[in-house]
């Protein structure tokens, strides 16, 4: 594996550190936080920095991980979902999600032009946006089963969760029904991908299940399944 | 000509962005709504950031004298 690889990794663990932040940032401003000490103009100027910054690493993530030659990643894969032969489903996500940030992006810097209702209406995609890269980095994630990555992606899930969760309550009285259930959907959808993660990606043999082509898998050995203690090989290779 | 500001009452909702980024020609009232005075030429480049930034685009930046 080359520094490439590597580099991709690292990039696309940083461009998820800044959805989160970004995500958190934009929920602050939408709630009014801010004042005196922490201007809304900044909190409004980071947000938009911020997202910028990490397009940035984004492009430096998607060039290394079509520039490497580890993983077979065409140009293509990267803006059109679900067509690579490495890991369709789970590298399809990040090309979604990279375009719904290119299209979240190009609309808030022609806010003005497109009006307000529209901008905002595709704005809640965000959300999703950020949900779909964060199933890109466990799903096809090389670092899935370093405590660091699973401590990091569970920070970013708390910190969203937070800043959900204090969105929903700054409403006061109005559509309590409403928020009752957007707050339950957050909590169940990070639940969710908190189960997938354990039963999925983390355990083995995820790499060949993921759509891993044959070739970069390892040699096939013994394996034993942990559900039923017999032998694998079957469907192993 | 002379710029000035105009706000649109019903979509601004008082963030009071506009107010920070032009103190020199947007106040706030007691609700935190705008109150808008003129536009000096020199501040300009200020005033179109803080109708580009209006976190509900409420802000309007136009040539006085046509309405």
């Amino acid at each position: 594996m080359s520094a490439l690889w590597y580099a991709t990794r690292a990039t696309g663990e940083v461009a998820l550190l800044f959805l989160t932040i970004v995500l958190a940032l934009g929920v602050t401003s939408a709630i009014r936080v801010g004042g005196r000490r922490v201007p809304r103009f900044v909190i409004a100027g980071l947000h938009r920095n911020l997202t910028l910054a990490g397009l940035g690493f984004l492009a430096v993530h998607i060039v290394t991980t079509l520039a490497d030659s580890y993983a077979p990643v065409g140009v293509v894969d990267a803006v059109v979902p679900f067509g690579s032969a490495y890991r369709p489903i789970w590298l399809g996500l990040g090309a979604l999600a990279f375009d719904l940030l290119v299209v979240l992006t190009v609309t808030s810097l022609f806010r003005t032009r497109i009006g307000f209702r529209w901008w905002k209406a595709l704005h809640w995609a965000a959300y999703a946006c950020w949900v779909i890269a964060l199933v890109h980095a466990l799903g096809t994630g090389s670092d899935i089963r370093t405590s660091a990555f699973l401590f990091f992606a569970g920070i970013c899930c708390a910190l969203v969760l937070a800043a959900v969760g204090w969105r929903l309550a700054e409403g006061g009285q109005d559509n309590q029904a409403f928020r009752l259930g957007a707050g339950l959907t957050a909590l169940i959808v990070v639940i969710g991908i908190g189960v997938w993660t354990v039963r999925g990606p983390l355990e083995p043999g995820w790499a060949k299940r993921s759509g891993t082509p044959a070739s970069l898998l390892p040699k096939p050995v013994a394996v034993t399944s942990p559900a039923t203690g017999a032998p694998a090989e079957g469907d192993g290779g | 000509m002379a710029w000035r500001l105009r706000v649109n009452p019903i979509t601004c909702t008082g963030h009071g962005l506009c107010a920070e980024l032009l103190p020199e020609a947007i106040g706030l009232d007691e609700w935190g709504y705008p109150i808008l005075g003129p536009v000096p030429d020199r501040l300009l480049p200020l005033a179109r950031r803080a109708v580009v930034d209006c976190p509900t685009l409420a802000l309007k930046l136009e040539r006085d004298g046509k309405s």
